[in-house]
């Protein structure tokens, strides 16, 4: 029960050139088990031309209860949306 | 992010009572729930215990049917049973990892399970004796499980409903693995109808006691309810799972072994007869057919791959300051 074995994040694109996305994680020794392992677990139906692995205690992350103080402020500017600015009809190609 | 620095504490002012509210209110709001959300504590332990559970019931699974990887009636069948039992041990991972969001470790719940201290799921503690039973547990104990399992692709905890969704995708290749098995044994000839007949007989009823005991005997189910961690009653799945199969059973050409099954035109439902759950609480109190066999598999299996384990930690170890060496 000693010498759990580190966590790791796994981040895989899929098949049509998108970002990597996170899938999971799961314990692995080394970095290279973490992939053979990510690959087991986590591509056994072509979900993936690529795999990202990454220590979990190597990502930092905001915080819960800054969710307000870091996401509000973009509530109030909705002209950052096209959409803000009505446009004439009869004007194409805006 | 699967973070494991759940944090329990309160740092605010605001009493229990507040957050717990507000907390409800998130939940009634179908707002997921993520690991470093303030959760109750009650919340936290209940789902510790329902995801762990269910790990280890997909970890032990593997078990009857791992018995017939080498006995597969083909190449294909073999094949197949292979991939089956490795998402089986794949589903076990996800679960797993969902769990220790909520601040358990991987090696407490393996210990659990290797102790004996954890459940897992009392179907697996039933025999495997014939290649019709690889058909059934496909066919009904993962029917079961669907059954079970798409409502919590739903369920308010972010970590497990994200796992759930990729194990349901998986267990329909499961099922349906399952009948074609029974299909092929009910087109054989009356020897082989005869094993499927047989394999139905013994796994309908424990596939019915899957979904635990009857509503009015279910300690946690309001609570969990409430929390969307539970979404139908289990009599409610059990109902679901009898409509489903008994038409299943007649395709085959098969018969449920139950005299009172019956449709019944007034409640739109088939009637099903009672359940022995005198036999179910016995598996679980550990007196079913396999109980001892299953863990002390899983502590053989354990116990031989140490050595294996730690040479990976040590190979790991040894490039590490390696590293550390170049770079001074």
């Amino acid at each position: 029960m000693k010498n759990q074995w580190p966590l790791w994040e796994v981040f895989i694109r899929s098949q049509h050139g998108l970002a990597h996305r996170h899938v999971g994680s799961l314990h692995a020794p080394d970095a290279t088990m973490a992939l053979n392992n990510a690959r087991d677990v986590y591509t056994r139906r072509n979900e993936g031309v690529s795999i990202w692995v990454v220590k979990s205690t190597d990502i930092t992350a905001s915080h819960p209860d800054d969710k307000a103080e870091l996401f509000d402020p973009a509530n109030s500017k909705v002209y950052r949306h096209p959409t803000f600015f009505p446009m004439p009809e009869e004007v194409k190609g805006l | 992010m699967y973070a494991q620095m759940v944090d329990t504490g309160s740092p605010s002012a605001t009493s229990l009572d507040e957050r717990e509210a507000r907390f409800q209110s998130r939940i009634d709001d179908g707002i997921r729930v993520e690991p470093q959300d303030w959760m109750p504590d009650r919340y936290r332990k209940t789902l510790i215990r329902q995801i762990s559970q269910h790990a280890h019931s997909e970890i032990v699974g593997q078990l009857p049917e791992g018995n017939w990887i080498t006995r597969a009636p083909s190449l294909k069948r073999k094949a197949i049973l292979l991939a089956k039992v490795q998402d089986e041990a794949g589903h076990g991972l996800y679960l797993y990892s969902a769990a220790e969001t909520l601040g358990i470790t991987r090696d407490q719940m393996v210990d659990d399970l290797h102790t004996g201290k954890a459940k897992y799921s009392s179907i697996f503690n039933y025999p495997t004796l014939t290649w019709a039973d690889v058909g059934a547990i496909g066919w009904l104990v993962d029917g079961s499980a669907i059954m079970n399992q798409i409502p919590l692709c739903r369920c308010s905890y972010g970590p497990y409903a994200r796992a759930m969704i990729r194990v349901c995708k998986e267990e329909a290749f499961h099922m349906r693995q399952g009948y074609d098995i029974m299909l092929a044994l009910c087109a054989g000839t009356p020897e082989q109808k005869a094993m499927a007949q047989d394999a139905l007989n013994r796994w309908w009823w424990p596939s019915l006691m899957m979904f635990g005991p009857p509503d009015g005997d279910s300690v946690h189910s309001a609570q969990s309810q409430a929390w969307k961690i539970k979404l139908f009653t289990n009599d409610e799945l059990r109902q679901k799972m009898v409509d489903q199969t008994v038409p299943q059973a007649e395709h085959l050409g098969l018969v449920v072994p139950d005299p009172a099954v019956k449709w019944n035109a007034e409640r739109g439902h088939y009637d099903y007869g009672d359940i022995d759950w005198e036999e179910f609480y016995n598996v679980v109190k550990g007196n079913g057919p396999c109980n001892r066999e299953r863990l002390e598999v899983r502590n053989k299996a354990w116990t031989d791959g140490e050595w294996f384990r730690d040479a990976l930690v040590a190979h790991a170890d040894k490039q590490a300051q390696r590293l550390t060496a170049q770079a001074a």
